[in-house]
């Protein structure tokens, strides 16, 4: 422990206060009659989008194919999300604190697997609105999803989603990567001593 | 071939500046018009409907219609005037008119120049002006004038729109009273009305000037340095009251009259104005509550040219001029007489001379006649016969329609030289150029507003739409670009650079906003209530249904109130609906809005209701039905969505 302080590590941990500010994710789609695309932001803790009656606009078109409405308050991820996220904070902090490499390690780790987990529970939230569909559904399209990609473009019917991260998204891999900087660094100024 | 074509186009090109007609030509006017699919005009015209009461609105330079805006008409495909929230609007102190004569549209302005905030109209017949709000081109309220017939000289506003005004065309007793019509000129006087905009934009009446009994034909306001002043037109200075064509034509000179608003002002301050008992309506649409509601005003302030020196001057103009025009200096006061050949104008700055060296001819009811030598800056002999208006490019020329000549005429102002003519089809009568009435015209563009379209267009039996001419006049040589057929007549035009106004224009009303008393914001509170034999009905519409869309238990003789809330809060997303056998219209109602269809069913049975604006993919399948039974049957209310009653 050669300083007192990992500055790295710090800033590692408080970027992900930027979870609150800037959405994870967007998911836009557009099609000739919505010439600006309509866009969806996932947050660490919400789910909004262009403007306050956007997620209404979406239920509306996704109720004649059967999907289910997106109702923000009825997935549970989103409320305990941002404890972990404020955890990891704090639990970062400290460790940039401490700057002891073992505890740098675990956080990373425990970064990259809440990380998978968050993006295969993204996958799996995607797969049940695209998959799990109304048998009352007006329009029913034989073998046909409408489950939007994890990353990239598809087409579902007349609309192109484009799904990809946004500020949050980056800052989050921003974090990740400083704070394997971090370790790195810390693993060399421990060797060199 | 190619090659041929390219030497072919190339010499055309060389001498394309010189020439006006020619394939060339067409081609060059072609592209001077073509807005390309998904592109946007670079104007917005707004033009009046005349007998059809309403506004229309198009795009220049394309011609491509835009919009009709109800005004002064009842207009069953938007509902207006039908459902409940809008039949105010129509009120004046006679009842219900559903229909009036809309002449001369106004775009409001800011240091003289259009803001886009607003446009105001005049309604002819039963004398009215309406501000249409700009940012949903919807008409937000309208006002009666009393004392008037014939509020032709309208609205024209001042500088920064501190008021709109009118003028009457056909003097009346003054206040209305039964007596003989030979007594014209013992009893008719004439009204000019000044309306002023409060903060918010209502409109009331601030006076009326007590003028003898002409006709008060046209009118503008001064700008620069006669802000201040209007100027309205006379013509019946004889005072006949038959055979007007003859007996109203005798004078050589009528008069233009200057009222200077800002001594009235004063007066008005020191309490000069007489207050005449009258009736006048003012009616106002709320965007929050999107309803109507009627003012009634039971008097009016009317000051006497006698008793306020200074107030009003006549200015003689020969051969019963039609229009007056105020170039963008303000300087100038174009009369267009429209039994000659000529234009008169007159000098602002001279009107002012000779009223401070009191160079008067006489005086009539307390108004100084300026002496028509002192006040005359200069003729135009056009060579043209019946000039009826004048406009201004940003360049210091002038265009005078000629309704007998047919033809637009361009001349200099200051030097009163004619520089370019150019036919019209045909006997056009007001034009229009973007800000050719402010301080700082856009040019550009003309639009001459013809009175008859003939051949112009393909045959549609005896009743034929008004023809519309374009023409660019960015050259020294007005270029005719495009002919398009008008909505009912237009007089006079007003049109701005359409950034001014495009990105202010609403996209849906916000549900939160909406204040209707019979408004409901969600499925959940949709209902039926009964009081006696008002039944209450309070519907939302989203796609692809209503909620509810069975109900039963409405009985004949019942007055049904449909109060139908379009919950949609995405763009373009109307929702109509009509129920058969209502003696009514449809409704067609905004995201966010609610409106109220009224309807008295007659005979017992199942009425299908149904959404009238192809709204979805589902458009077909919104509809519902409302069983009928008879007056003393004993049906319980009931109503459902998804499931049975």
């Amino acid at each position: 422990m050669r300083r007192r302080i990992n500055y790295l590590m710090l800033i590692a941990s408080l970027l992900l206060v930027l979870l609150f500010v800037f959405p994870l994710w967007r998911i836009t789609l557009t099609a000739p009659q919505y010439p600006d695309g309509i866009s969806m932001f996932i947050w660490i803790n919400k789910i909004t989008g262009d403007n306050e009656y956007t997620l209404q606009n979406i239920n509306i078109l996704n109720h004649y194919v059967g999907m289910q409405y997106i109702v923000p308050e009825s997935i549970p991820e989103l409320t305990y999300f941002p404890y972990i996220i404020l955890f990891m904070t704090a639990a970062g902090v400290a460790v940039a604190f401490t700057n002891n490499k073992k505890l740098i390690g675990t956080w990373l780790v425990t970064m990259l697997i809440l990380g998978i987990l968050g993006i295969y529970d993204f996958y799996l939230w995607e797969y049940d609105y695209g998959h799990n569909l109304s048998d009352k559904a007006p329009i029913k399209v034989p073998g046909m999803a409408y489950q939007p990609p994890l990353l990239g473009t598809k087409m579902l019917l007349n609309f192109k989603a484009d799904s990809y991260p946004h500020w949050g998204g980056a800052v989050l891999g921003l974090s990740i990567i400083l704070s394997y900087v971090a370790l790195i660094k810390s693993r060399f100024s421990h060797e060199k001593s | 071939m190619l090659t041929l074509t390219g030497l072919f186009v190339f010499s055309a090109c060389k001498n394309g500046m010189k020439q006006n007609s020619g394939i060339l030509n067409n081609q060059s006017a072609a592209q001077k018009v073509y807005v390309a699919p998904g592109e946007h005009d670079e104007y917005y015209a707004f033009f009046s409907g005349g007998f059809s009461g309403q506004v229309s609105v198009y795009g220049l330079p394309s011609g491509r219609l835009l919009k009709i805006i109800p005004v002064f008409s009842v207009d069953a495909e938007k509902g207006y005037g039908f459902n409940e929230e809008t039949k105010p609007m129509l009120n004046t102190s006679f009842g219900f008119v559903p229909w009036d004569d809309a002449h001369h549209p106004e775009l409001s302005q800011t240091n003289g120049i259009p803001d886009g905030r607003w446009l105001f109209i005049n309604g002819n017949n039963t004398p009215r002006i309406a501000k249409l709000d700009l940012s949903t081109f919807e008409t937000t309220e309208i006002i009666e004038i009393p004392n008037s017939g014939g509020n032709h000289s309208s609205p024209f506003t001042t500088e920064n729109s501190e008021y709109v005004v009118a003028g009457t065309r056909f003097s009346v007793p003054f206040p209305q009273k039964d007596v003989a019509i030979g007594s014209y000129k013992d009893n008719f006087k004439g009204a000019l009305s000044f309306i002023k905009l409060d903060e918010d934009g209502h409109m009331d009446i601030a006076f009326q000037v007590l003028v003898p009994g002409y006709d008060y034909d046209l009118a503008h306001s001064g700008k620069g340095k006669s802000h201040g002043w209007t100027f309205f037109t006379t013509y019946n200075s004889e005072q006949s009251h038959t055979l007007k064509e003859i007996n109203a034509s005798q004078n050589d000179k009528d008069f233009i009259a200057a009222v200077n608003w800002k001594k009235a002002e004063e007066y008005l301050a020191q309490g000069k104005a007489q207050d005449y008992p009258t009736e006048y309506l003012i009616n106002r649409y709320d965007e929050h509550s999107h309803t109507s509601t009627s003012i009634t005003r039971n008097s009016v302030k009317v000051l006497i040219p006698e008793e306020c020196p200074g107030l009003i001057y006549y200015l003689p103009t020969p051969k019963s001029p039609h229009g007056v025009d105020v170039d963008p200096t303000g300087e100038y006061i174009v009369g267009n007489g429209k039994l000659s050949a000529d234009l008169t104008v007159h000098s602002f700055d001279k009107m002012m001379t000779a009223i401070a060296n009191e160079a008067f001819e006489e005086t009539i009811d307390g108004i100084p006649v300026l002496k028509f030598e002192e006040v005359l800056a200069g003729t135009v002999s056009s060579g043209g016969l019946g000039p009826l208006h004048t406009e201004f490019d940003a360049d210091g020329n002038a265009y005078t329609t000629f309704f007998i000549s047919s033809e637009v005429v361009k001349w200099k102002v200051g030097s009163w030289e004619v520089l370019d003519r150019a036919p019209c089809y045909y006997s056009v009568g007001h034009l229009m150029i973007p800000g050719g009435d402010s301080k700082k015209p856009w040019g550009k563009y003309l639009v001459a507003l013809n009175k008859i379209t003939k051949d112009r267009y393909l045959p549609t039996g005896p009743e034929m739409n008004h023809s519309a001419q374009l023409y660019d006049i960015s050259g020294d040589k007005m270029e005719m670009l495009l002919d398009f057929p008008t909505v009912g007549e237009p007089h006079y035009g007003q049109g701005i650079a359409a950034d001014v106004i495009k990105n202010r224009s609403k996209k849906i009303y916000p549900l939160n906003d909406n204040t209707h008393p019979h408004n409901i914001k969600s499925e959940a509170e949709a209902r039926v209530e009964r009081d006696g034999d008002v039944v209450r009905i309070y519907m939302t519409s989203i796609r692809s249904h209503f909620a509810p869309d069975n109900i039963e238990g409405i009985k004949v003789g019942d007055k049904v109130y449909v109060h139908l809330t379009n919950l949609e809060q995405d763009w373009d997303t109307p929702h109509g609906l009509s129920i058969m056998g209502a003696r009514n219209a449809e409704l067609l109602v905004m995201p966010g809005q609610t409106e109220t269809l009224y309807w008295e069913p007659q005979k017992p049975g199942v009425y299908p209701f149904y959404c009238t604006d192809f709204c979805s993919a589902l458009h077909q399948e919104m509809q519902g039905y409302i069983r009928v039974s008879e007056a003393t049957s004993d049906i319980k209310l009931s109503w459902s969505l998804g499931e049975s009653i």
